[in-house]
């Protein structure tokens, strides 16, 4: 085991690659789910995020703590309890203490459960190095997973609902008095996933890492 | 040790199951008074709502003191009954027979205003709907109602708890005269005239005959007392009129 400090050149990239060039949805297009789902507002997306990186981040460090010991017949099982349990937690918490976005996100929340990028985090990284550094690679691939949700909810409450966090930025701006009006399609579905396109286009013109051989 | 031996891969699970379940249920306990304070919060703002104050759930509790000035509890032949009405779990209630239960009423006074609030429970397409419905002194005209529902479809069902299905209760009657007959959900749009029909919502047929449905039976349980108490309501107008006739005499014979 190399004796690199945990905030060493190399670790740090586990924090920064998933912001970018390795973005769990952009670039290996997982969790893509509850992206569109609950994009519509900053707010839930916010806490979506959070949920998510507490959940990854824990996962991952357990994960990593009994990677000796976890029986590889059964470790997709053991990473789903380890999941599931904290994800319970997690809705357990919301309810008591942010008690509308709970209700916002209601069924979102269990479906962390199902995010592939968790099971895949655990599988392919928590398994097979310490909890130090497993521990990064969750924030880092959490906070990739965050941004994009953010960057598209950001998008779609503007121009959907014309607010920003709820604040009602358009009219504020007095935009609705020259004849603006909010595009009711943002607020929908597949416009979530056009949005997301959008992100990865550009993404993959900007980078050149991700821009593949002919 | 080999972790791959049968007999530890058993008594991996079993520990971690056993480990896992103890800190679920520990937080879940733990968890318990918080949840249970927002769910009374949030029933108490759709009582507030139901009477037309609207607050955030804060402020919940403070206008719950100050409108809500009575609490009932009643069984279906209308008489009080003792018991906390806040407390009544209607889930348990709607499934008992009618003689064994109990009804909760709410009174409330809005600027002057004194209104009854009935709360609902029925059955949507997926799960349950309940709400509540506030009734003008004459016990006959709705000033207003709240829905809600714990699964019904998004964008159909789902949206009985919407302004826009719950504003037209305001101003229709559940009498025609003597006859009961509830406010009912039609299926293609109730006409303007008609006081006791509103709006249905389409591709959500069935949670709107599910409104229906809970209307009826529920307000139909409450009928007896509405008979016993109404006497009383229209003798205090009697009363209040004959008032005014005695001080018109009074000032003739003087």
């Amino acid at each position: 085991m190399s004796k690199d400090s945990l905030f060493s050149k190399k670790n740090m990239k586990l924090l920064s690659d998933p912001l970018d060039d390795n973005n769990p949805i952009t670039v290996q297009v997982l969790g893509i789910c509850s992206a569109l789902a609950i994009t519509v507002q900053l707010k839930p997306a916010v806490v979506m995020a959070l949920s998510v990186l507490v959940v990854l981040s824990v996962a991952n460090v357990v994960v990593s703590l009994m990677r000796h010991m976890i029986p590889s017949r059964i470790r997709i099982i053991v990473f789903l309890v380890v999941i599931a349990a904290l994800v319970i937690l997690v809705d357990q918490v919301l309810k008591a203490f942010v008690y509308d976005v709970s209700k916002e996100l209601s069924v979102f929340v269990g479906l962390i459960i199902t995010n592939c990028i968790i099971c895949g985090r655990l599988e392919a990284f928590a398994m097979a190095n310490p909890p130090g550094k497993a521990f990064l690679d969750g924030l880092g691939n959490s906070f990739g997973y965050g941004i994009i949700l953010i960057v598209v909810a950001f998008f779609r409450e503007l121009l959907g609902s014309g607010t920003l966090y709820g604040y009602p930025v358009l009219e504020k701006l007095g935009l609705y008095d020259l004849g603006y009006e909010n595009n009711g399609m943002m607020i929908l579905p597949p416009m979530a996933l056009v949005t997301v396109g959008v992100l990865i286009w550009w993404q993959r013109s900007r980078n050149e890492k991700l821009i593949e051989n002919k | 040790m080999d972790v791959n031996k049968n007999s530890y891969t058993f008594g991996f699970a079993a520990i971690m199951v056993i480990i896992v379940a103890a800190l679920l249920s520990s937080a879940a306990i733990g968890l318990k008074p918080f949840q249970d304070r927002n769910i009374e919060l949030e029933k108490k703002q759709n009582i507030l709502s139901s009477v037309g104050i609207v607050t955030d759930r804060d402020g919940a509790e403070e206008l719950y003191l100050t409108y809500i000035k009575q609490e009932l509890v009643l069984n279906n032949k209308g008489e009080e009954v003792e018991g906390s009405t806040f407390d009544i779990d209607l889930a348990k209630e709607v499934k008992k027979e009618a003689d064994a239960q109990v009804l909760p009423l709410f009174i409330s006074e809005v600027d002057g205003k004194t209104m009854y609030i009935i709360p609902l429970r029925g059955k949507g397409l997926w799960g349950p709907i309940w709400g509540f419905i506030s009734l003008e002194d004459d016990l006959n005209t709705v000033f207003g109602a709240v829905f809600d529902h714990k699964g019904e479809t998004p964008g159909l069902g789902a949206e009985i708890n919407r302004p826009m299905f719950q504003d037209p209760f305001a101003g229709k009657s559940i009498f025609n005269g003597e006859e009961f007959k509830s406010i009912k959900v039609i299926k293609g749009g109730a006409g303007e005239d008609n006081m006791h029909g509103v709006d249905g919502i389409s591709g959500g047929t069935i949670t709107s005959d599910g409104v229906t449905d809970m209307l009826l039976e529920r307000l139909t349980m409450y009928l007896p007392y509405f008979n016993k108490i109404k006497p009383t309501i229209e003798v205090d107008s009697v009363f209040s009129s004959m008032d005014s006739v005695v001080t018109v005499n009074d000032s003739i014979i003087n």
